[in-house]
């Protein structure tokens, strides 16, 4: 045994411990107890519910099992986190809400169930926004997630690491896993990883299973990973994909194979870079971190093209009506009939209870996405809203077809600014969805999508560049992800403080 | 010829305006949307499934024999089959309906128009053939059962049922009388079961009917209707029809208005009353169902429908009427699938139709009737009655022997044949014998023979009686006739 | 399309979500605030276009029937099905008592 210390092992990224553990560098049970110990030391972050020592122990004996029987698997030996939107068998899901709140599935989410088998073991359940609804996880039950980064300059701010998946996110960026899942709804992979300077990608839909992962808006949920790089994002999504016939959306394709696959040659591509992107008052930092993307990828060989995505602007809105109203449906099951939370005051009958156990159940913001969907499904308003959505997002899908006439991928900033404060744009919910302005176009049109860091604002805080692939095209992705990553040099990780 | 169902109020006649909404369950091993069974009758919650259960993130996948068994249903109805069909939620809270919506079709049902035919029964009213339109089928999950008897403050919720897969067959309101509703409902119950889509069974609920009432001066507009709902016999439905006419006459007479409204049929007053919790108005917020993608049919899947599909009642009446069998037997024969192939399988062993025909209504039914048995258990099978049916035809046994033969085919499950020969029941079709009986008695009753010829001819019958007797009822009738008046000249 | 607290009051009905006077004076500002800003989408000519039906081209698959293929959705699992019911009680799930 080489000197490896246990921050050492944290550090290691998944690809690394993978390898190390094959070369027989350390064991898997020292990497898992290296992690449990990390995430034992940042309960200041609250970025897991549930912590499950024991799954990541045990997954790690048997990796060190596997490897004295020479039966490795692609993940043996590394530990993740995962989102409490996956259902763990006997273990709490709550999908961040009270309404959920001590239940104990008795199955195991298709995604996750993938990551066992191929040999990962679980450090615990990630905290998000309710119901994975947000952007800077402060509407979790369980309380908001901190960030691990601080502006530099001294304000010390509690920092939103974004959301919906923003227990992923905190926990890579501070070294309590080496990755974790996510889900993207509407930026909930992207927006944090780029909020906290790590990788994430959601995947084409319908890659990844969506059995066993609480529903928020079926028709725009996808399941991907979170990760410190590119590579390591590669090595995760290949676990995490595939064809399940529980799932009617499911795509029924082989998985590629993105790791063994990664290129970070870019000549002979056409990159896009979409006009409407660049709003009125684009902050600087932003601007400046995209054209350094720009300069990246002509460096890396690509050949740049002006786009235009001319319903970009109506993306939030459709969004916006969409989410909410399949939301208000998905949300219907949670009734205090069958588990969860029941709230039947005194006397009440069947539907005072569902009424009474609804309003105790969920918080602010998934009632106001409720009451929004259900208004805009509702007698008289459907077409005007649902339908008329349904069919600008017909358009926005179209923008992207009728750009990959001109180009390969598509380069934009992932979000318009840098992490806020936590408590700085809860008060109002528009200026919080704005936020998803640049990854939602993404989510409406189904397409893959990937953010990797660009570069740090003024404040040292990180920034993300979004890459937009063509369907099925993960590959292309993630080869642009790695010449930005390769060039970009992001080194930079938050100083401990907790 | 009856006159048309009038109801007679103080202010007037007003006729009766029908539609039905059938809810057939579709004959299927597992659920619409999950692998769970559907046999009727389990302990509570042993057929439900974690997706039947909604828990969360649980996902729906079709069940591809529901969609094909509602195709052949459609195209047994001649009705417009939908290439691109989609599923739709219908939204709202109730505690037998887990998700929290029903997977339905609203938008785009998988079956478009269609129609049936029920016949005229002049019994019944009905003076002609009338052609039920059909608006519809489509597909959706059917809701969980919840028990108010079991507890004190509690109802129970069994999920059994839910998510089992429906066809509701919505009808035109074409219908105008209990008894054509009768009609309708006992014609697309047949259609089903020879489909096999569903097997018709309405005290376990497999077929229920939603109907639509509404009364109006004739020649009016549609008056408003009202919905009762889920009735489980035809005879309940006619029943519901004749009880909620009356009631919205009377309404109406009285100056009130009638309410768009959901109602309970009570079978045992024959009454309906507001269904409690359906009171509130529903909003039901329809939108395709995002967890499904558009159900595509390919010339493939629609040709095996097609090809699959059996003799239908309608036009297996018409082949049995082609055969020389009498309209109310063609009819009596079809009206049930098993009986009608029950008879299938006796044409095809190479018997007379008519004969068979008659044979089986009148003699086969009547047994069964005696024995309390329905024809899939006849003690009696095709082959052993085609047996029976060729001793008569060939001359072997007269009508009135065969009667025996029958009875002791019944008792002992012996073949015709083999009781024909040891029983000795043999027709005597030998001339010299029976002109030996004939003559016999003849002699016996020459006072009668002198009445006869004296003109008193229905005498001719008590002859024919003696002479059988004589011969222990094995001589050919024809012939004992034909020697007869021969000999009485 | 603004909406009043009458409308509020009753969509939050029609949701089953209980809410005081006091917020549904909170809600309506802020649902017409999200409505009026999603209502930008009136102004697109969406003439001769569909309603997006599947993001990805896919057919919808279909499945075999055949019971309990797979014990995930299959049946035969009430302890499964129970296990994390408020009121579970004889093999049912528990409600108040609902008058039909
Ligand atoms: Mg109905
Ligand atoms: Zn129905």
């Amino acid at each position: 045994m080489t000197s490896i210390t246990v921050s050492d092992l944290t550090n290691l990224t998944v690809a690394q411990i993978r390898d190390g553990h094959r070369a027989g560098d350390f064991s898997a049970v020292d990497v898992a107890e290296a992690f449990v110990a990390a995430v034992d030391a940042a309960d200041a972050l609250n970025a897991f519910i549930v912590k499950t020592p024991e799954h990541a122990l045990a997954a790690a004996k048997q990796a060190d099992a596997d490897r004295a029987a020479g039966s490795l698997k692609p993940l043996s030996g590394v530990p993740i986190g995962m989102k409490d939107l996956f259902a763990t068998k006997g273990v709490q899901t709550t999908a961040a809400s009270h309404m959920l709140e001590g239940f104990v599935p008795q199955y195991e989410s298709s995604v996750s169930q993938r990551l066992w088998d191929a040999g990962a073991g679980m450090l615990g359940k990630l905290n998000l926004d309710q119901f994975a609804m947000g952007s800077s996880n402060e509407t979790s039950y369980f309380g908001n997630v901190i960030s691990p980064w601080k502006r530099k300059g001294g304000d010390n701010a509690a920092l939103a690491p974004g959301g919906s998946s923003g227990g992923s996110s905190s926990a890579i960026a501070a070294r309590l896993c080496p990755a974790a899942t996510g889900t993207d709804t509407g930026g909930s992979i992207r927006q944090p990883a780029a909020f906290t300077g790590i990788s994430g990608i959601k995947p084409t839909y319908g890659r990844c299973s969506r059995w066993g992962i609480v529903a928020f808006a079926s028709s725009l949920d996808q399941a991907g990973p979170m990760a410190r790089d590119v590579r390591d994002c590669a090595i995760m999504l290949e676990a995490m994909s595939g064809f399940d016939p529980k799932d009617a959306t499911s795509l029924d394709l082989p998985v590629p194979q993105w790791e063994a696959g990664l290129n970070a040659d870019m000549r002979g591509k056409r990159v896009g870079v979409p006009r409407e992107y660049r709003v009125d008052g684009i902050d600087a930092d932003i601007a400046r971190v995209w054209d350094e993307g720009i300069r990246w990828m002509k460096d890396a060989g690509a050949e740049i093209v002006d786009i235009s995505l001319p319903h970009t602007k109506y993306a939030l809105p459709t969004y916006y009506i969409i989410a909410p109203a399949e939301a208000s449906s998905n949300l219907a099951r949670y009734d205090g009939v069958r588990y969860g939370l029941r709230d039947l005051p005194e006397g009440s009958g069947l539907q005072d209870m569902y009424a009474a156990t609804r309003a105790a159940g969920f918080g602010p913001e998934v009632k106001r996405r409720i009451m929004i969907g259900t208004y805009v499904l509702s007698a008289g308003f459907y077409d005007a809203y649902y339908t008329q959505a349904q069919k600008v997002r017909t358009l926005i899908a179209r923008d992207f077809e009728a750009a990959w006439a001109h180009c390969d991928v598509i380069l934009t900033p992932t979000a318009p600014s840098a992490a806020f404060a936590l408590g700085d744009k809860s008060a109002d919910p528009l200026a919080m969805y704005l936020n998803d302005v640049f990854a939602v176009p993404a989510s409406l049109a189904g397409l893959p999508a990937m953010s990797v860091p660009g570069g740090l604002d003024r404040d040292g805080l990180p920034l993300g560049l979004q890459i937009i692939g063509k369907a099925f095209d993960e590959q292309g992705v993630l080869n642009a992800g790695l010449a930005i990553e390769q060039r970009s040099g992001f080194a930079a990780r938050p100083d401990k403080w907790w | 010829m009856m006159t048309d169902y009038r109801i007679k109020g103080e202010t007037g006649e007003w006729e009766v305006v029908i539609g039905l909404e059938v809810h057939a369950q579709v004959t299927s091993n597992a659920k619409l949307f999950s692998g769970a069974a559907t046999a009727f009758g389990a302990e509570p919650n042993t057929q439900v499934s974690l997706v039947d259960a909604a828990m969360p993130g649980m996902l729906p996948v079709p069940n591809r024999e529901c969609i094909r068994q509602a195709v052949r249903t459609g195209m047994a109805i001649e009705a417009q089959i939908n290439r691109w069909s989609r599923f739709d939620r219908k939204n709202y809270f109730y505690a037998d309906l887990p998700q929290g919506y029903q997977i339905s079709q609203l938008y785009h049902p998988l079956v478009g128009e269609g129609a049936l035919t029920i016949e005229a029964d002049d019994k019944a009213g009905i003076a002609a053939d009338k052609v039920i339109g059909i608006e519809r089928i489509h597909v959706e999950q059917d809701a969980g059962k919840l028990m108010h008897d079991q507890h004190p403050t509690m109802s129970y919720v069994d999920l059994n049922r839910s998510g089992v897969a429906l066809m509701e067959i919505v009808s035109r309101p074409d219908m105008r009388s209990p008894a054509e509703a009768g009609a309708y409902l006992r014609k697309l119950r047949a259609i089903l079961r020879y489909v096999g889509s569903c097997d018709g069974n309405m005290e376990e609920g497999s077929m229920r009917a939603d109907v639509n009432v509404s009364v109006r001066k004739p020649g009016d507009e549609f008056g408003t209707r009202t919905e009762t709902k889920n009735v489980n016999s035809v005879r309940f439905v006619m029943q519901a029809i004749e009880y909620e006419a009356r009631r919205q006459v009377e309404v109406l007479e009285s100056g009130g208005a009638i309410v768009q409204e959901t109602r309970l049929f009570n079978p045992d007053s024959g009454t309906t009353r507001t269904m409690r919790s359906k009171e509130d108005a529903h909003d039901y917020r329809y939108f395709p169902d995002p967890d499904l993608l558009p159900l595509e049919l390919d010339d493939a899947f629609l040709e095996e429908c097609r090809a699959s599909l059996p003799e239908l009642p309608d036009a297996k009446r018409a082949r049995y009427e082609g055969l020389g069998i009498s309209a109310y037997n063609a009819a009596v024969l079809t009206a049930e699938v098993e009986s009608a192939r029950w008879f299938d399988a006796l044409l095809d062993a190479g018997v007379e139709a008519k004969a068979a025909a008659n044979w089986v209504t009148s003699e086969l039914f009547g047994a069964l009737n005696r024995m309390g048995r329905d024809i899939t258990d006849s003690p009696v099978s095709p082959a052993q009655a085609a047996e029976l049916l060729a001793l008569i035809a060939d001359g072997t046994i007269s009508g009135s022997i065969a009667k025996q033969v029958f009875e002791k085919m019944l008792e002992s499950g012996d073949g015709a044949a083999a009781i024909v020969e040891r029983e000795g029941l043999k027709q005597e079709s030998d001339t010299g014998a029976i002109e030996a009986a004939v003559d016999a008695v003849l002699a016996a009753n020459a006072d009668k023979v002198a009445e006869y010829r004296g003109g008193k001819e229905a005498l001719f019958g008590f002859f024919v009686g003696q002479t059988m007797k004589a011969m222990a009822g094995k001589g050919n009738p024809k012939l004992v006739n034909e020697v007869l008046r021969a000999r009485l000249g | 399309m603004s909406v009043d607290s009458a409308t509020v009051t009753k969509i939050a009905k029609l949701a089953r979500i209980a809410v005081s006077d006091a917020e549904v004076e909170a809600l309506v500002p802020e649902l017409n605030n999200i409505l009026g800003w999603v209502e930008q989408l009136g102004e697109v000519d969406v003439s001769g276009v569909e309603p997006m039906t599947a993001v990805i081209p896919n057919h919808l698959r279909l499945r075999d029937d055949v019971i309990d293929a797979d014990p995930l959705t299959g049946g035969g699992v009430r302890d499964a099905v129970l296990a994390n019911a408020p009121a579970a009680q004889h093999g049912f799930f528990g409600v108040p008592k609902v008058i039909e």
